[in-house]
């Protein structure tokens, strides 16, 4: 077959094979830039021109390719006069029109094809482009050619609008994600996934796919390891319990994997699945959570149905309730959520010349991810090397080992490079979620509006494994609850296994869910006493320097480091007081809002090394384990560091996330980037400009003290030494920090809705979003707005139109986008943030973490806002269009 | 799993003659949307260079199975980029994706299924001995996501008369959010006779043309035909939403065509 195309000018004359896509040829002719998101045309992350006409390349058959110019994202700034940048790529930096950036090579593509008319549309311009960061606002201000990144002064960094120092590679094609290298001779792996909810595999008969030309291994649970752990990171790895196995003889929720197929090509390991044969033996299964914990319900594991569990109690309840002027109880449920990050789970690891195992994953948690594999195949530390390459978004999902440890089982086995990258459909399958919560509010005050008892009982759905069931179960009833003053409190939790898909770590971990439903009850006691349910809760929530009070039990180095809850309050109720929005006529409007209080750390420790090293050129290199994926912190850490240094941040490089780089790191979870491994950033940056000062003073014999460091020279008494050459006679200069993540301050956040509701439709539409948070000392404006409408946006989808559904049998049926409905451009509304003046005792220079809890109080205030106009309380989360008109139409008895 | 069809070992002409494993390859843009095991060759209809759309000279319009979305989305008829805007697919999209694979794909929501039924398209069908037979647009589309094609069948291209496209137009459409999926499409025309043509989609298995006179009872006329397979149920709108809007648009489009 003869075959020419011309790739960003080069020309390629290898024939495709005849059922690929251009995405795939144009990665493997090394456009890393051309990026999978979604597999179906949805994401638009792929979006390639073909001779000038934008396609998705992951639907573009490429031998249609044939004859075309095919103009990419490395190309892109060719096709424009000047060595610069295109004028496109250019504007998605002056306003950081990104976060992890995933999607950012397909945002630019497309933009740079619009159209005048186009970019009069841009919701519907933006139809196939999705971003799971932003919440599209920073998007448009880079389209409009708004410019929000500043560079600062020397020593100026803390506070300025710093950019995100990949912005450059993010907006090129440049950045490198997790497959974005070539590892040669790489043999691919594909995971063959249970029908059943629950079964036992009798035999596994790899004798067709073995023969399948190319395969070179079938692995089983016969190959697996008998330990058993946890898919779920944490410090301490007791939190989670160990209950899953590598590759189980048991199987306890559809898509779990069973066999691995290695082999030199995904064609292969994908024929080589589908000849597989396990016979299973089909056990009873349970996929609800009310009916896993009856006692004559199937056992998920044999050790019961309930992962763990939470009761206390302060006071009492039922003296309050009987005190109470009135009472509110009613029942909520939130749906199974997924991350939706725009990188799927993937990981590949080969072993290096001394036999070291490497694994470059997507994950937040490289150290973690070394210890549990470590412990998985009884390797000593230093065997292993984990590293990440940018991280396409996260969110809580990359908190797990889901794609490692069979990864290193198959490299270690066949000593051959090995890759394994999730599709968007295992992405929902064989992932994780968010834990679908049943919730039951108590709660009682007295006619002045004072709280009286607060009861909640929740019940969360862990599914098939208990990652993160714990700990998500007693951090949704923590600060949910002790955000408000009330002598009479108690909580009742159960994590339950079910037969589906497992949930685990996501923004917020818990307290959205509850927030969800004690917030919605809080605003219903309001009401029943005729008062304002911002009111209420104003009277009644807790004030600086009180102690914190939570049922489940109270950790003790939780602290109010700094307090701007009531300024939050003061935000929506200034925003309350001014002229409402119109709306259209015959349509219903309302208001409503939410408070949240989150812990800006997890307890039991986050532990964080960094390092501060003077290099050659005088500049610095920062070393800290965190990883980067759209949060930000690679930014705050040059800042801070720049700062402590007296210098410039361009003069500060960062590398990261990777386990050969410093001692530790927790991970890139709980809200620790800025405030734990900005600690200790912080610190190292501290320490070496100190020990500069003291070795330059030595060298210029002068007092320390008379001594100053400037960016590129220590300077005392007109005489400077500069840092090249303090570092020629001193080698490399090491400054070291480190934090472990104690104590721990809180921050608050307040959303404020005003909505309008056709009730002949179900439509509603956001009139006015107001989100007021306390994030203390805000060290980069940009980024912590970004992060705050991200996760309002985000909450937004939650709240109103995702949902994971898994049918009778067990089986998750929306399995890609375009059933799976995350905000798009056209659905994300613009949120007004309000940063209020705080400085934290206890973070570095006074911040606060910020990246979690803008997700809290979101659906809360919908759902508040939507009682208010339509007089009906909606417990159950999404609120779709189709479900509010079927409430206001048919009536509160239809089992929606 | 992924996007490239790895059981794909040919892409031939669709002269070809036809065999077993064979899938016509319009755009494109479904085909690689989903995992296609059972697909061997791809008969590539990319080079036929039908021309895409003809006027004739009875005034009528002659869609190529190939027309693509945004060759389409160029005619003047205000119908028609309604119809193309009712797509859940980008723009980009629209460049690749063909009128015939949307027809072919047979989704409730399938906008251009709409539009064609609406006007009174013929589907001209050539079976792998150049057999060729016409199908209205709804005894085309059988059900959701099935077809009367026959294997080896090959939708030509769809014609729309010139009396269809000389009447008013006026189109309704729900979604469960502001540019998604349609839950709900609704297309009205009436024509020189004044009869009033609702074309029911999105909100049922497979399209429904219901012809209003004056006396008729637009809901229970609507009623009447979706009774047998009953309002489409997926996860794209409530079964009940969509009959509400359904009957709801029916009616605001009778009023305005009949104002």
């Amino acid at each position: 077959m003869n075959y020419h195309v011309t790739v960003n000018g080069v020309e390629a004359t290898q024939p495709p094979r005849p059922g690929q896509c251009l995405r795939t040829y144009l990665r493997e002719r090394g456009c890393f830039g051309v990026k999978k998101g979604c597999d179906t045309g949805d994401c638009g992350a792929c979006t390639v021109h073909v001779d000038g006409v934008p396609v998705h390349s992951c639907l573009y058959p490429a031998v249609r390719a044939d004859g075309a110019a095919v103009t990419t994202v490395e190309g892109l700034a060719a096709t424009v006069p000047g060595d610069g940048l295109h004028p496109v790529q250019q504007r998605f930096l002056d306003a950081q029109g990104f976060q992890c950036g995933f999607c950012t090579a397909g945002f630019v593509m497309t933009t740079a094809a619009l159209d005048e008319e186009q970019l009069t549309d841009l919701p519907r311009s933006f139809k196939g482009n999705l971003c799971r960061c932003t919440g599209y606002r920073a998007i448009e201000d880079a389209v409009r050619g708004e410019r929000h990144v500043e560079r600062p002064a020397a020593g100026r960094g803390v506070g300025a609008n710093l950019p995100a120092p990949a912005g450059p590679d993010v907006v090129t094609g440049a950045a490198r994600y997790t497959f974005d290298v070539d590892v040669p001779d790489v043999l691919h792996l594909k995971l063959v996934r249970s029908p059943h909810a629950h079964a036992r595999v009798v035999d596994i008969d790899a004798t067709e796919a073995l023969r399948v030309p190319g395969v070179h291994a079938v692995l089983t649970h016969a190959d697996a390891p008998e330990r058993l752990y946890s898919t779920a990171r944490h410090e301490h790895s007791e939190e989670d319990p160990f209950d899953t196995r590598l590759l189980d003889d048991v199987v306890r929720h559809v898509g779990q994997r069973v066999a691995a197929v290695v082999a030199d090509t995904e064609a292969a390991a994908e024929e080589g699945c589908r000849r597989v044969r396990v016979c299973y033996d089909v056990l009873p299964a349970v996929t609800d959570a009310a009916a896993a914990l009856r006692p004559d319900a199937p056992r998920v594991h044999e050790h019961g149905n309930v992962a763990d569990e939470v009761h206390g109690e302060v006071g009492d309840v039922e003296r309050g309730l009987a005190e109470a002027d009135a009472v509110y109880e009613n029942t909520f449920h939130t749906a199974r959520v997924q991350h939706a990050a725009l990188e799927t789970h993937g990981a590949v690891g080969w072993l290096d010349h001394e036999g070291r195992l490497i694994v470059r994953t997507s994950s937040q948690t490289p150290f973690l991810t070394r210890r549990a594999l470590c412990e998985v195949f009884d390797l000593p530390q230093d065997a292993v090397r984990v590293l990440t390459g940018r991280v396409g978004g996260g969110f809580g999902g990359k908190q797990e080992m889901l794609v490692e440890d069979v990864v290193a089982l198959a490299v270690l086995r066949l000593r051959r490079p090995v890759r394994l990258e999730f599709t968007r459909s295992e992405q929902f399958t064989g992932a994780t979620t968010r834990h679908p919560f049943t919730i039951t509010v108590r709660a009682g005050a007295r006619r002045d509006g004072t709280l009286t008892a607060l009861a909640v009982e929740a019940v969360s759905n862990t599914g098939a494994y208990g990652n993160h069931a714990g700990g998500v179960l007693h951090h949704s009833l923590s600060e949910s609850i002790s955000l408000y003053r009330c002598p009479n409190k108690k909580a009742d939790g159960y994590a339950v296994y079910t037969n589906t898909v497992p949930a685990g770590a996501f923004r917020g971990y818990g307290l959205g869910q509850v927030s969800h439903a004690v917030e919605s009850a809080l605003d219903e006691l309001a009401r029943r006493l005729d008062l304002d349910p911002l009111a209420l809760r104003e009277q009644n929530v807790i004030r600086a320097g009180e102690e914190m009070v939570e049922p489940g039990g109270h950790a003790a180095d939780l602290h109010i480091g700094s307090y701007g809850l009531q300024a939050c309050i003061d935000v929506v109720k200034a925003a309350r007081a001014q002229p409402t929005p119109p709306a259209p006529p015959g349509w219903l409007t309302g208001e409503g809002c939410a408070l949240s209080m989150i812990a800006t750390g997890p307890p039991g420790g986050h532990i964080a090394d960094a390092t501060a090293t003077l290099v050659a050129d005088g500049t610095v290199e920062l070393a800290v384990g965190t990883a980067e994926f759209g949060n930000g912190t690679t930014t705050v850490h040059r800042q801070l560091a720049a700062d402590a240094l007296g210098t410039t941040p361009e003069r500060i490089t960062v590398r990261q996330s990777d386990t050969d780089l410093v001692g530790h790191d927790t991970g890139a979870f709980a809200s620790a980037g800025s405030v734990v491994a900005g600690a200790a950033v912080l610190r190292a940056a501290q320490a070496l400009a100190g020990d500069l000062v003291k070795r330059a003073a030595a060298h210029l014999d002068a007092d320390p003290a008379a001594c100053t460091l400037t960016p590129d020279a220590v300077v005392v008494n007109g005489h400077r030494l500069p840092l090249p050459e303090l570092h020629t006679a001193e080698g490399d200069v090491v400054g070291h920090g480190f934090h472990s993540g104690t104590p721990r301050s809180v921050a608050f956040n307040v959303q404020w809705f005003r909505i309008a509701v056709d009730p002949d439709t179900g439509e509603l539409v956001i009139l006015r979003s107001v989100h007021a948070a306390d994030a203390g000392r805000v060290l980069n404006p940009m980024q912590c707005r970004g992060q705050v409408e991200g996760g309002v946006v985000q909450a937004l989808g939650a709240a109103t139109s995702e949902e994971v559904v898994v049918d009778a049998a067990g089986e998750v049926t929306t399995t890609a986008f375009r059933t799976y409905h995350i905000p798009t451009f056209a659905d994300a509304p613009r949120t007004e943030v309000h940063f209020v003046d705080t400085h934290d005792t206890i973070g570095p220079l006074g911040a606060k973490s910020m990246s979690e809890s803008p997700f809290n109080p979101v659906a809360p205030a919908l759902a508040n806002a939507l009682r208010d106009a339509t007089g009906v309380r909606f417990t159950d989360l999404p609120l779709r269009r189709d479900r509010i008109w079927r409430r206001l139409t048919l009536g509160p008895s239809d089992p929606a | 799993m992924s996007v490239d069809l790895h059981t794909v070992s040919e892409v031939v002409d669709p002269r070809a003659p036809w065999r077993e494993g064979d899938a016509w390859l319009g755009g494109g843009t479904w085909l690689f949307s989903e995992p296609q095991p059972h697909v061997t060759r791809l008969r590539d209809l990319g080079m036929t260079r039908w021309e895409p759309l003809v006027e004739h000279a009875d005034g009528s319009v002659e869609l190529a199975a190939t027309c693509t979305v945004a060759q389409l989305a160029r005619h003047p008829l205000a119908l028609v980029k309604q119809c193309c805007q009712a797509f859940l697919a980008s723009f980009k999209i629209w460049n690749v994706a063909t009128v015939g694979g949307n027809l072919c794909a047979g989704l409730p929501a399938g906008p251009l299924i709409s539009l064609t039924a609406a006007l009174d398209g013929r589907c001209l069908l050539v079976d792998p001995d150049g057999g060729e037979r016409t199908l209205s647009v709804p005894e085309l589309i059988v059900g959701a996501g099935r077809t009367a094609l026959r294997p080896g069948e090959l939708l030509r291209s769809i014609t729309l008369p010139a009396d269809a496209l000389s009447r008013r137009h006026a189109m309704r459409r729900a979604s469960l959010y502001p540019l998604a999926r349609s839950a709900a499409l609704v297309i009205g025309t009436r024509g020189a006779d004044d009869v009033v043509r609702l074309t029911v989609t999105a909100s049922t298995q497979r399209p429904h043309v219901v012809a209003i006179g004056q006396d008729t009872d637009v809901d229970a006329a609507i009623e009447e035909v979706v009774a047998a397979e009953g309002w489409y149920d997926d996860i794209h709108g409530d079964p009940q939403w969509r009959r509400h809007m359904t009957l709801r648009f029916a009616e605001e489009i009778r009023q305005e065509l009949t104002s």
